[in-house]
């Protein structure tokens, strides 16, 4: 199989590899780059697991190849703390029992997170909408909303 | 949330410093993160991928296995069949002494099921073992198959499983599991009013967001360690001894760490055969169920139904229950036959009644084999009892909450399972419910108490 050579930022850092033509970005990430946060439910896009933030957008890695990010920014929740410390998201999903099993937890955070950064204070509906593409099987979807909301509010008296 | 001290108060400590105290979660912090380390989290060089070979049929001799084609695909390293897996045919609880042994890892001779295992094949890639996988030919007689419990139950069914016999598991009570308890054709007879309902249920998948699978590394010296999202670790381990003759110290099993499971990785299918992968290649094998598999091959909570015949006064009081309740195991035991028996313990409800005959089967067809599933043999069951006691309230026209007081068991009262029945409380918690859903009841049941009646 033809080898292609990819490049992109990872959580800031410089990744440069040689993948097999038709990987997909989420097979590249875990097997490759050895980053698993981002999960592999379904491998066809119906779970969300696997969310990741492509250039500031929310992208199903499964569904993405790797040769298509190339010059790409990539963010995943393993790059989300800084320092030890924990993103607003994170520790409103920490505080909220917003995980159970958390197999579905980084796909929800990166979901969670390109709605906070492009709109900062949502409304329920607005955070139920934007977690509409990720399933979880054991939380219930109700202390997951919480948490968004609760990081929301968190982020806005920051900025005040 | 309240906690009532008031209930029980004589029997209570109230120096906890746990119960009652919100606790984080010690494994939360590696969930926010992306930390956690589930079993497809680790790669190994090398490592070889495994894809089933499974039935389109529903029941089908097997005429001929031809592997020739898929052993001569690029990047397959092995193919495996019954006669490559040392104790072949298996059942999980035979650990606890439920027998026969009724399954079998890969199909030998015969399918019983649509999706059944017949052949693993092992290559370097998960595409090639696919591609492989389709090259496969097995040559199927189809055999007339049975979808229908009590189909399944009439003489001259077809056949499902012939290390059973017949159709239903062969319990030590018979062909079902029995409780008896007083006269209930004479509690019948004095009653005021009998009803009987039939309620049915389809089997229910769990779907858990990660799919079952294990990756397995040999260690050397015929060692070798198995990654799993089990959530029976240690009937995984022995099964797996058993399955493949080997010295359970040989065997290393790491899990604990579960996307989601439900009761649907309790069945020990895919650990035995991917650790002979391992075994007969000296590489680390991964076999992981697609989205599709998990949907279709993993099984599902068992189909019931359930037949109960209540006769009750019109004072409130029931006075004879006759429950048939059969279970669809589908093709092989698993869990089923303890689903089916623990059905028979709990049709009585949580109630007192002085006339109780129940029978439960366990039933064998060509459906996907059924196991365990949250509570499985008495969500169902509590299902139809519960909608049973709303159908009964409205027969006499008494409350439907108010209803469940008169028949509710307190302490000291005797069940059917001739238990006589201790710590209760469900007097007591009755009481918080119709307070909690704002559902009035007369004065009467809220100063009622759990305690003896006499006492
Ligand atoms: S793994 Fe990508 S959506 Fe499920
Ligand atoms: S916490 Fe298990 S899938 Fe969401």
């Amino acid at each position: 199989m033809a080898k292609v050579p990819v490049q992109f930022t990872l959580n800031g850092a410089e990744k440069a590899e040689f993948i097999d033509s038709g990987t997909t970005l989420l097979n590249a990430l875990r097997d490759k780059i050895g980053d698993t946060s981002p999960k592999g439910g379904c491998h066809q896009g119906t779970c969300g697991a696997c969310s990741v933030i492509i250039d500031g957008e929310l992208r199903l890695s499964c569904l993405t190849l790797a040769e298509t990010c190339n010059g790409a920014a990539i963010i995943t929740t393993s790059g989300l703390s800084e320092g030890g410390v924990l993103h607003p998201l994170q520790r409103a999903f920490l505080d909220a029992f917003a995980t159970q099993c958390g197999f579905c937890t980084p796909g929800m955070i990166m979901a969670a997170k390109v709605l906070l950064d492009h709109t900062p204070n949502p409304s329920r509906d607005e955070v139920v909408e934007a977690l509409s593409g990720n399933i979880c099987r054991c939380t219930g979807y109700e202390p997951i909303i919480q948490a968004v909301l609760t990081a929301a509010r968190s982020n806005s008296q920051n900025a005040a | 949330m309240e906690l009532r001290k008031n209930y029980f108060a004589d029997q209570r400590k109230d120096d906890l410093h746990e119960i009652g105290q919100p606790r984080p979660r010690s494994d939360s912090p590696g969930h926010v993160t992306g930390k956690t380390a589930y079993f497809a989290d680790r790669n190994f060089p090398g490592m070889l991928h495994l894809k089933m070979v499974r039935s389109p049929h529903h029941h089908a001799r097997i005429r001929s296995i031809d592997t020739s084609e898929a052993e001569k695909h690029p990047g397959v390293v092995k193919v495996l069949t019954a006669k490559d897996v040392p104790h072949n045919v298996y059942t999980i609880l035979i650990l606890i002494q439920i027998g026969p042994e009724d399954e079998t890892v890969l199909a030998d001779g015969k399918v019983r099921w649509k999706g059944e295992a017949v052949v693993a094949v092992l290559a370097e890639t998960e595409r090639a073992a696919q591609e492989a996988a389709a090259k496969v030919k097995v040559d199927y007689e189809v055999l007339p198959a049975v979808f229908d419990m009590e189909e399944a139950l009439k003489p001259g069914a077809p056949l499902v499983n012939e290390y059973h016999g017949q159709n239903y598991y062969l319990y030590d009570s018979g062909e079902c599991r029995k409780v008896r308890f007083g006269d209930v054709e004479a509690g019948f007879a004095g009653a005021d009013h009998v009803l009987e309902q039939t309620y049915q249920s389809s089997p229910i998948e769990h779907a858990p967001t990660e799919t079952t699978g294990c990756i397995v590394a040999p260690e050397g010296n015929d060692r070798f360690t198995c990654y799993t999202n089990t959530q029976a670790m240690f009937f995984t381990l022995d099964n797996a001894s058993i399955i493949l003759q080997m010295p359970g110290n040989k065997l290393h099993f790491v899990g604990g760490t579960v996307g989601g499971g439900f009761g649907g990785k309790v069945d020990v299918i895919v650990e035995p055969i991917a650790i002979l992968g391992a075994k007969l290649t000296g590489r680390p094998v991964s076999f992981i169920y697609s989205r599709e598999e998990e949907m279709q091959i993993s099984s599902p909570r068992a189909a019931e139904k359930v037949v109960i015949k209540d006769g009750v006064m019109n004072d409130g009081r029931i006075v004879a229950r006759k429950v048939t309740g059969y279970t669809d195991a589908g093709a092989y035991s698993r869990h089923s036959p303890y689903g089916a028996q623990k059905g028979a313990g709990h049709y009585p409800g949580p109630y007192t009644i002085p006339n109780v005959w129940i029978d439960t089967y366990c039933v064998y067809t060509n459906r996907t084999p059924s196991s365990a599933m949250r509570g499985f043999g008495v969500t169902i069951g509590d299902f139809a009892l519960e909608v049973q006691m709303d159908k009964l309230a409205r027969l006499i026209g008494m409350d439907p909450l108010e209803f469940r007081f008169i028949n509710a068991y307190r302490d000291g009262d005797m069940k059917a399972h001739r238990q006589p029945t201790e710590g209760a409380a469900l007097i007591e918690c009755m009481q918080e419910a119709s307070r909690a859903a704002n559902w009035p009841v007369a004065e009467k049941y809220l100063s009622m108490s759990s305690y003896p009646k006499g006492a």
